[in-house]
C-alpha cells in the first residue's frame, strides 16, 4: 500500500506541474450545503449568498468587514435628504463587469443596472420579474422595499436617486444585504438575445472580487481572483468551494489538507480542533438569539407577572453548559451584546425557584400545566431544542408547574407556532440578517408582527414598546436611534413576553496557513482577503 | 422468447402507474410545505402564502395536480425544481453518472468477492474460513452505513492517509464533463494522474457502499451451494469421478447461480438505500443526496420524478434479472 501512495503522490505532484500554471495560489473552502442558485435575489439562505453575492456581486454600500457598519460600495458617496425620504447615491466609475463565454461586457457599471437590479424585484411588470416561471423574492419583499421605494430615478449615468414612501432608518443596511446584488442590465439583454434568460440563475456576472468559473452541482464551485477588481484584487488566485455536508468529513478534510477553512463545526470537536497544532479556531458571539416566546394572550400568559415568575424558574446557565456545551452565553436582552443599542444596565431576573414560586400563588396560578414547544431542528442559535425542552421541564417542575413538551416536522412548526391562539410557549430563535436592531425588535416583538403568520410568536402587542420602536425605525440619528431602542429594551423586560434563553458563539476552524480572514457578525463567508502561507 | 419479454414488460405497466401514484402522494403526506419552509422564522402571513402557492400551483385541488402530473409526465416533461427552477430531468442527468458509477464499482465488488467466499465457505462447511466469513457477513449485514463509512474514513484518510477523505477526483484536476462517469473522463481529459486521483476517491465510498450487498450475496450463494451440494446430480458427477472443480464449478455453481442473481438484482434497490447515506458522508455528488437534499426542502416536483426515475431504473434492471434467468435456465424461458 505504501508503494500505491507513494506512486499516487508522484502521479499527483506530476500531474500539478502540468495541469496548473505556475504559482497559482488555490484556496479550497469546504462549504455546508449546496447553493440553491446563484442569483442572490430570490433566495434567503446564507450557503446561497456565500456562493453567489459575496465572490460574485457587489452592492451599492457593504457590511465593513467584520463588522455591521456601513461602508461605500458600487456607491462612493451618498446624501440624505432631510425628511429622510430622498436618498442619492453617486455612482463608482470604471468599474468592470466580468465576462464568460456568452458574454463580454461593452460598458462600465452604470445608474442602469442600479435600476435594473431594484426594479426587478419590485415591479410584478417587469420584464425580468419573472425570468424564471415561479421566482419570487422574499427578502425584497419581507424588507418591504416594494411599499418603501416609490421611485428610483436615474439623474445621470453615475447618479440615482431613491425616493421612499416613508422614513426608513434601517434602508441603508437594508439594502447592503445580498437581495440588493447589483446585476448587470447589459447581461441580461445579452442572455435575453441568446434565449438563455434562465442563466441569471446559473453563470452569475457581476462585479466581485472574483470571477465564476464551473460549478458541478453538489460537488464544486469555482472562482478565479478578478483581476480588474474596482476595491483591493485578492491574494489569491483561485476560490474553489469543495461541498462536503457532513461536519465530521469536513474536518477530516481540513485536517488532511483537502481544504482551507470550513463552517459549522460540530460543538463536540471543538476541544480537537483546538488541540490539533495544524488548526486554529476563530470565535465570535453570534449575531443572534434563541428564546422561549409565551402566548401572551392566553391566560395565565397574558399577565406579565406570570411569565417574569416563570422567566425566574429557569436556570439558564444549565442550559448554556448543557445544551450549548459552553459555546454560548445567556440572553438578558432581546438582541446580542454585540449589536448597537445594546442595553446592559438591564439586570436579568435572578434564578431563584422559591422566589418564582411564590409570584405564582400570589397570582393565583395553581398546578399550571403548560407545553413548551421543542424544535426538531438544530439551528445556529440553538443547538438542541429538545434538550432544552427537558431543562426547563425540570425547571419548571420545581415550582409546580407541570410541562408537556410537543414538537412538529420543521414547517408545520413554522407555520403553527404562529397561531394566534397557539396552546403552550415555543422554543425558536432569530439570527440578523443586516445587524440593525429593528431587525430584530421590530421584526419579532413589535404589534405589526403580532397576528397569523407574523414573526411575533409571543403575540406580544405592547403600545409603547411599539411606538418607541417605529419612531426609532424613522429617526436618522444613531444616538437618538440608540437610546429609544434602549428605552424600548426596558419595557420588553419588564413585561418579560419571552423568557431569552442564550445566545450561541460562532467557530470558524481552519488551517494555520491562512491569514486574513475574518468572522462576520452576519455569519457570512468572504475570501477576498484572505491568503495562504506556502 | 420474445412472449417471454412481452410478458414481463406487459407487467410493468401497472407497476409504473402505481409507483406515480405513491411518488406523488409521498411529498404531500409528510407535513410542511416548501413555501413555509422558505420563509423560515420570519414567518409569512396566510395572503403571502396563497399568492405563492397559487404560483406554484399548489392551490389546485390534489387530484388535478396529480393528473397535471401525468399528463406533463406522458410528455416527458418531469417538472422544474422549486429551489433551483432547473429542469428535473437536467439535474437527474447531472447527477447520475456518479450514482451509477459508485453503485457499479460496488456491485462488482461485492459479487467478486461475495461468491467466491460463499462458494468456499458451503465447501468447506463448518471450517474456520466458513465460520469467520459468516460471522462477518452477520456484522457486515448490520453495519450502521454512516457509522462505517466515517470509521474508514477516520481510518484510512484520517490517520493512515491513503486514500482522500472524500469528492470524486482533486480539485486540482478540472476538466469537462463528457460521460459524467469520473473513471472515463479523467482517462478522456489525458491529464497524468487524473485517472489515479478518480480512482482513489472511488475506493472507500464503493467499499462502504459494497458492504451489505457483499454480506448478502455470500450468504446467499453459501446457502445455494449448500443446497446444491446435496442433490442428487451433484452425487452422481461424484460417482462419475469428476474432479472436484469440475463438480463445483459446472454442476453445483451454475445452478446455485439463480437464487444468486436474484439477490444481487435485488441488491440495485438496497443500493439506492445505501447510496443515500454513502453520498452524503463522502460528499459524493450523486441522486441519493439529491433526494435527501430535496426532500428536507419539499421540492415536491424533484422529489416526484425522482423517485419515479430511480423506481424505473430498479424495475428495468429487476425485468433484465429476470431475463437472464431465461438464459441461464432454459425451462423459465419456456414456461
Amino acid at each position: 500500500m505504501k508503494l500505491v501512495t507513494r506512486s499516487l503522490v508522484a502521479a499527483s505532484a506530476l500531474a500539478m506541474m502540468t495541469a496548473m500554471p505556475a504559482m497559482a495560489k488555490t484556496f479550497v473552502y469546504c462549504s455546508e450545503a449546496s447553493p440553491e442558485g446563484f442569483d442572490p435575489a430570490p433566495y434567503t439562505s446564507g450557503t446561497t449568498f456565500d456562493a453567489s453575492a459575496h465572490p460574485v456581486y457587489n452592492r451599492l454600500v457593504e457590511f465593513k468587514k467584520g463588522t455591521t457598519e456601513i461602508e461605500p460600495g458600487l456607491a462612493e458617496a451618498w446624501e440624505v435628504s432631510a425628511d429622510g425620504l430622498e436618498y442619492t447615491f453617486k455612482l463608482r466609475q470604471g468599474v468592470k463587469w466580468h465576462s464568460n463565454e456568452i458574454f463580454t461586457p461593452t460598458r462600465d457599471f452604470n445608474a442602469d443596472d442600479v435600476i435594473f437590479s431594484y426594479e426587478r424585484q419590485g415591479k410584478a411588470d417587469h420584464p425580468w420579474n419573472q425570468y424564471i416561471a415561479g421566482v419570487s423574492y422574499e427578502y425584497f419583499n419581507s424588507m418591504e422595499m416594494a411599499s418603501l421605494i416609490k421611485e428610483i430615478v436615474k439623474v445621470d449615468d453615475y447618479t440615482v436617486k431613491f425616493v421612499l414612501t416613508r422614513p426608513e432608518a434601517p434602508f441603508m443596511a437594508n439594502i447592503a444585504m445580498p437581495f440588493a446584488s447589483i446585476i448587470s442590465a447589459e447581461y441580461a439583454e445579452a442572455l435575453d438575445k441568446a434565449g438563455k434568460r434562465e442563466d441569471l440563475n446559473n453563470l452569475p456576472v457581476g462585479t466581485g472580487p472574483f470571477k465564476f468559473v464551473a460549478y458541478q452541482k453538489d460537488a464544486v464551485i469555482r472562482y478565479a481572483k478578478n483581476a480588474d477588481y474596482w476595491g483591493d484584487a485578492p491574494m489569491i488566485d483561485d476560490l474553489v468551494f469543495a461541498i462536503t455536508p457532513d461536519a465530521a468529513v469536513r474536518l477530516q478534510k481540513l485536517k488532511a489538507g483537502e481544504c482551507h477553512l470550513m463552517p459549522f463545526p460540530s460543538p463536540a470537536d471543538l476541544e480537537t480542533i483546538k488541540a490539533d497544532p495544524n488548526l486554529k479556531l476563530d470565535e465570535q458571539a453570534g449575531l443572534n438569539v434563541a428564546y422561549l416566546g409565551y402566548n401572551t394572550t392566553m391566560a395565565p400568559f397574558d399577565n406579565a407577572k406570570v411569565r417574569k415568575a416563570l422567566n425566574m424558574a429557569i436556570n439558564k446557565q444549565a442550559i448554556i453548559d448543557a445544551v450549548y456545551q459552553g459555546a454560548g452565553q445567556v440572553a438578558k436582552n432581546p438582541i446580542p451584546p454585540t449589536m448597537w443599542s445594546y442595553n446592559d444596565a438591564i439586570v436579568d431576573d435572578p434564578y431563584d425557584p422559591e422566589a418564582a414560586k411564590k409570584i405564582l400563588e400570589e397570582e393565583g396560578v395553581k398546578d399550571l400545566s403548560m407545553k413548551i414547544w421543542a424544535m426538531p431542528v438544530q439551528r445556529p442559535y440553538m443547538p438542541n431544542a429538545r434538550r432544552a425542552a427537558e431543562l426547563m421541564q425540570e425547571d419548571f417542575a420545581k415550582v409546580g408547574v407541570k410541562v408537556e413538551i410537543v414538537t412538529y416536522e420543521w414547517g408545520e412548526y413554522l407555520k403553527k407556532s404562529t397561531e394566534v391562539n397557539r396552546d403552550g410557549a415555543v422554543i425558536l430563535g432569530w439570527t440578523g440578517d443586516n445587524g440593525d436592531p429593528d431587525n430584530f425588535m421590530g421584526v419579532l416583538l413589535s404589534c405589526a408582527a403580532a397576528g397569523e403568520g407574523g414573526a411575533n410568536r409571543a403575540q406580544w402587542c405592547n403600545e409603547d414598546f411599539s411606538a418607541l420602536i417605529s419612531q426609532a425605525k424613522q429617526t436618522a440619528d444613531v444616538a437618538e436611534r440608540t437610546r429609544l431602542y434602549e428605552e424600548a429594551q426596558v419595557i420588553f423586560k419588564d413585561q418579560a413576553p419571552w423568557a431569552t434563553l442564550g445566545h450561541s458563539t460562532q467557530y470558524v476552524p481552519m488551517s494555520n496557513k491562512v491569514s486574513g480572514f475574518v468572522m462576520s457578525p452576519l455569519g457570512d463567508f468572504t475570501f477576498e482577503a484572505v491568503d495562504i502561507a506556502e | 422468447m420474445i412472449r417471454f419479454i412481452l410478458g414481463k414488460l406487459l407487467y410493468l405497466v401497472p407497476t409504473f402507474l402505481g409507483i406515480t401514484l405513491i411518488a406523488f402522494s409521498f411529498v404531500r403526506v409528510l407535513p410542511g410545505d416548501p413555501v413555509l419552509l422558505m420563509a423560515g422564522e420570519r414567518g409569512i402571513t396566510p395572503e403571502r402564502h396563497a399568492e405563492l402557492s397559487a404560483q406554484l400551483g399548489f392551490d389546485r385541488p390534489i387530484w388535478q395536480q396529480y393528473f397535471d402530473f401525468l399528463g406533463r409526465l406522458l410528455q416527458g416533461d418531469l417538472g422544474n425544481s422549486l429551489v433551483t427552477k432547473k429542469p428535473v430531468l437536467t439535474e437527474f442527468l447531472a447527477l447520475f453518472p456518479a450514482t451509477v458509477e459508485l453503485g457499479l464499482v460496488a456491485i462488482v465488488i461485492a459479487t467478486l468477492v461475495g461468491v467466491p467466499v460463499g462458494v468456499i465457505a458451503a465447501i468447506r462447511r463448518g471450517s474456520w474460513f466458513d465460520q469467520i466469513s459468516m460471522t462477518g457477513a452477520l456484522v457486515g449485514f448490520s453495519m450502521p452505513i454512516f457509522w462505517w463509512g466515517l470509521l474508514l474514513i477516520i481510518l484510512f484518510s484520517g490517520i493512515l492517509q491513503w486514500t482522500p477523505v472524500s469528492g470524486r477526483i482533486s480539485l486540482m484536476y478540472f476538466f469537462p464533463q463528457v460521460t459524467g462517469f469520473m473513471l472515463i473522463d479523467s482517462l478522456l481529459s489525458g491529464q497524468k494522474g487524473a485517472f489515479a486521483s478518480a480512482a482513489s476517491h472511488l475506493i472507500l465510498p464503493a467499499v462502504v457502499l459494497a458492504t451489505i450487498p457483499l454480506a448478502v450475496i455470500a450468504r446467499q450463494t453459501r446457502s445455494a451451494m449448500l443446497e446444491v451440494m446435496g442433490e442428487d446430480y451433484v452425487r452422481t458427477a461424484r460417482a462419475k469421478g469428476l474432479p472436484q472443480s469440475r463438480v463445483v464449478g459446472v454442476h453445483a455453481l451454475r445452478n446455485a447461480m439463480i437464487p444468486v442473481i436474484t439477490t444481487i438484482g435485488l441488491q440495485v434497490g438496497v443500493l439506492m438505500a445505501g447510496a443515500i447515506l454513502t453520498e452524503t458522508i463522502f460528499s459524493w455528488p450523486g441522486i441519493g443526496k439529491w433526494m435527501i437534499d430535496s426532500i428536507s426542502r419539499r421540492d415536491y416536483p424533484v422529489v416526484q420524478s425522482g423517485l419515479l426515475l430511480i423506481a424505473g431504473l430498479v424495475m428495468l434492471v429487476n425485468l433484465l434479472v429476470d431475463l437472464t434467468y431465461g438464459l441461464i435456465n432454459p425451462r423459465i424461458r419456456h414456461k
